[in-house]
């Protein structure tokens, strides 16, 4: 009995003595499921960053069904009223859980540091609820690139990156021709989606786009631009080789490294499994925007729980702030592949594609092009990207026609507002 | 003597009569509350507008309209139908089979027993990742034989929309008819020699025993194989999960990964809730007549 007595002052003890050390960092604990390659890596970047302030780091590492699991710990622990001071949490995602009443907002540090004047107002309008920051941005990554092979396409006779669907079309059919496969494809909903966004884009421009899968027009998704959108996709299901389905992005990747297929389209995190697999991007792969002249933009962030006490607070104004320091988005956007979600940042580390992938995101905040990406949870709910992703899945691998698939995409937004 | 003796007694006796249900409330109270407690609150949770988190203002029926008019809704009830027929029928059937075959007083019939019964020990999530890469057409079945020289066999059930819940029916099969054969051969075993060897005298032939006698007689081995298979298919849920996904699309989506995938992957607890709901009242639906008959057949 006396022992456990001991035990208990010493632990509290120690654990006041941590808490006033900890006091000029604060503490912060981070839900993540950043737990592979690159993206663990990018996460120990952030850790190693914030404990250089002084700061305490709970790591919470929930991995398991691209962040479900993770979804699903954090729904009991905010029931259970002890939310994580940080959370991986992108999106209108954040815009629900602002409804609940369970953030807490850092707009002190963001005025202060004049976030607005940095960020893409897009993005910027994602992090904010009722006008506050509640969210902070780590990166953007581009979802309509185009990956190809140069030897595949050498080998076909295609001469360039195409600009518009036609010469895709027309440079998938003398891959096909030379005996390459022209789309490495795998057939889960989210690429099917991801797919379909970027034809969306490439079709009917960033204004049809913007009202179609983000304000969800009933009239924008029966018009004939949606059709000729679900003709498109036929079109590229036509260039995936027969054993598509279930297939991981990263084995689609790895079939355009070795020169299988000629062209990927996916987001830039493709870029990870080139480097890996030794090829230079820009040089061993090319990398071109998809047909459309938009950006289609994917952004991860940190979401601020509403914590309370001293410690806690200071943990997560440190951590907003470090997160949007111009050195901090430079290293973890070299570490994972995609760009700072600062435009001002200096890109002179970076490779040619992101190099594309800034200047581009320059022009097209400059064009009103810059388009949340519906695939990638930035546009809509989960429950409406739900909807959306079981019609185009259902179209990608079945023979419904363009014209039903445009009718029961808009039946099936509208069943899910 | 006797005034002093007899008080200890009756208390003892009477705590005696209580014991049992001492011993027994605390998992009677557990079960009240995490079964039929969280079925009360699924139940509770499908009438209100529940999104990401639970919401308890009522809302009415309108999760299950929402229900009901889900295209992915229809697809899994018929796999379900689909799956559950063709599964515990082929299992039944190859079960019997086996077991009538395995009956004929064969030599190493425990080696062969077990190497039926084998498939049993693995879990769904097993079978499912193999039968997965045996009938990819680029990795398994369809790549051997065309390497074998059938380059115009094809079998691509696996990736194709139509066919796909077959796939999920064969490995199904392959994984549960030998514990069927298993139960059948218990069943067998027990049917009295004495009645076997009347029939002969009578002279039926062996077709005859077995459709006329031996079978009528297990048919409460028949009622509990049908309902361990019959759970077995509502429940699955992994297999689906390793084998297809629920792909290609949703092509294979059960309603336990339709609900799985409301809950947890889109944020609408109200619509998961509703398909719990109707899986739950499914199983009554067919629980409750078993149970009746069972029940009555027992009082007789």
């Amino acid at each position: 009995m006396v022992s456990i007595i001991k035990t208990l002052t010493t632990a509290a003890l120690a654990g006041g003595i941590c808490a006033s050390a900890a006091q000029a960092g604060g503490t912060v604990e981070v839900l993540h499921w950043w737990t592979s390659g690159g993206e663990a890596k990018a996460v120990g970047e952030l850790k190693k960053a914030f404990e250089s302030l002084n700061g305490t780091w709970i790591d919470s590492p929930i991995a398991g069904g691209g962040g479900d699991a993770a979804m699903t710990a954090l729904r009991a622990r905010v029931v259970a009223g002890n939310p994580p001071t940080a959370v991986q949490l992108k999106g209108p995602g954040i815009q629900e859980w602002a409804l609940e009443g369970a953030l807490n907002d850092v707009d002190g540090v963001a005025t202060a540091e004049n976030w607005d004047s940095v960020l893409p107002p897009a993005l910027a309008s994602i992090m904010k609820f009722e006008g506050k920051y509640v969210a902070a941005p780590v990166n953007i990554h581009r979802v309509d690139w185009i990956w190809a092979n140069p030897d595949a396409l050498k080998k076909a006779g295609v001469e360039a990156m195409p600009t518009t669907w036609a010469e895709f079309n027309a440079a998938a059919e003398k891959l096909r021709a030379a005996g390459i496969i022209p789309l490495a494809h795998g057939g889960q909903p989210w690429q099917d989606a991801t797919l379909f966004e970027d034809v969306v884009l490439g079709v009917g421009g960033a204004d049809f786009y913007r009202k179609a899968l983000v304000e969800l027009d009933q009239a924008a998704l029966t018009s004939d631009t949606m059709v000729a959108a679900f003709d498109q996709l036929r079109m590229l299901r036509g260039f995936v080789d027969p054993n598509f389905s279930g297939r991981d992005w990263n084995l689609a990747t790895a079939m355009v490294s070795r020169g299988e297929a000629g062209f990927q389209i996916m987001g830039d995190w493709a870029k990870g499994e080139f480097l890996a697999a030794g090829l230079v991007p820009g040089v061993d792969i090319l990398c071109a925007p998809t047909p459309g002249g938009g950006f289609v933009l994917n952004s991860d962030s940190f979401t601020f729980f509403k914590v309370s006490g001293a410690d806690n607070l200071a943990g997560q104004q440190t951590l907003a702030s470090l997160i949007m320091s111009p050195d901090f988005q430079s290293v973890f956007n070299l570490a994972k592949g995609s760009i700072p979600a600062r435009t001002d940042v200096s890109l002179d580390a970076f490779d040619a594609c992101a190099k594309l992938s800034h200047d581009d995101l320059v022009a097209a905040i400059a064009n009103n092009a810059l388009v949340p990406s519906m695939a990638h949870e930035m546009a809509v709910p989960r429950s409406v990207r739900g909807e959306i992703m079981d019609l185009v899945t259902a179209f990608f691998n079945s023979g419904m026609s363009s014209q039903d698939a445009a009718k029961q995409l808009a039946a099936a937004v509208a069943r899910a507002q | 003597m006797a005034v002093t003796g007899s008080p200890p007694r009756i208390r003892w006796r009477s705590f005696d009569r209580w014991l049992p249900q001492i011993v027994v409330s605390p998992l009677f109270a557990m079960s009240l509350f995490f079964v039929y407690g969280f079925i009360g609150w699924t139940l509770y949770i499908s009438f209100t507008r529940s999104g990401v988190m639970p919401d308890y203002r009522l809302d009415g029926i309108g999760q299950y309209v929402r229900l009901w008019s889900t295209p992915r809704w229809h697809v899994a009830l018929r796999n379900l139908v689909t799956f559950s027929v063709l599964f515990i029928s082929l299992c039944l059937a190859i079960g019997i089979l086996l077991a009538i075959l395995l009956d004929q007083r064969i030599r190493i019939e425990g080696a062969i027993r077990t190497i039926y019964l084998y498939p049993m020990a693995l879990s769904f999530i097993v079978t499912g990742t193999v039968w997965k890469w045996l009938l990819n057409p680029g990795l398994g079945l369809e790549r051997v034989m065309r390497q074998a020289g059938f380059e115009s066999f094809s079998f691509d059930w696996l990736v194709n929309s139509n066919y796909a819940i077959y796939t999920v029916v064969i490995a199904g099969v392959w994984q549960s008819s030998g514990y069927a054969m298993a139960l059948f051969l218990a069943g067998l075993r027990s049917v009295d020699d004495q009645v076997l060897k009347a029939a002969a005298i009578d002279g039926a032939g062996p077709l005859r025993t077995y459709f006329s006698i031996v079978l009528p007689m297990m048919r409460p081995v028949f009622m509990s194989t049908v309902i361990i298979l019959g759970h077995l298919a509502i429940k699955s849920f992994d297999l689906v999960m390793a084998l297809t996904g629920g792909g290609p699309g949703y092509a294979t989506d059960m309603p336990a990964t339709f609900m799985y995938a409301f809950a947890f992957q889109r944020s609408e607890l109200g619509v998961a809730a509703a398909s719990a709901v109707m899986m739950l009242v499914t199983v009554v639906a067919i629980i409750v007549p078993y149970l009746y008959s069972e029940l009555r057949g027992a009082r007789r």
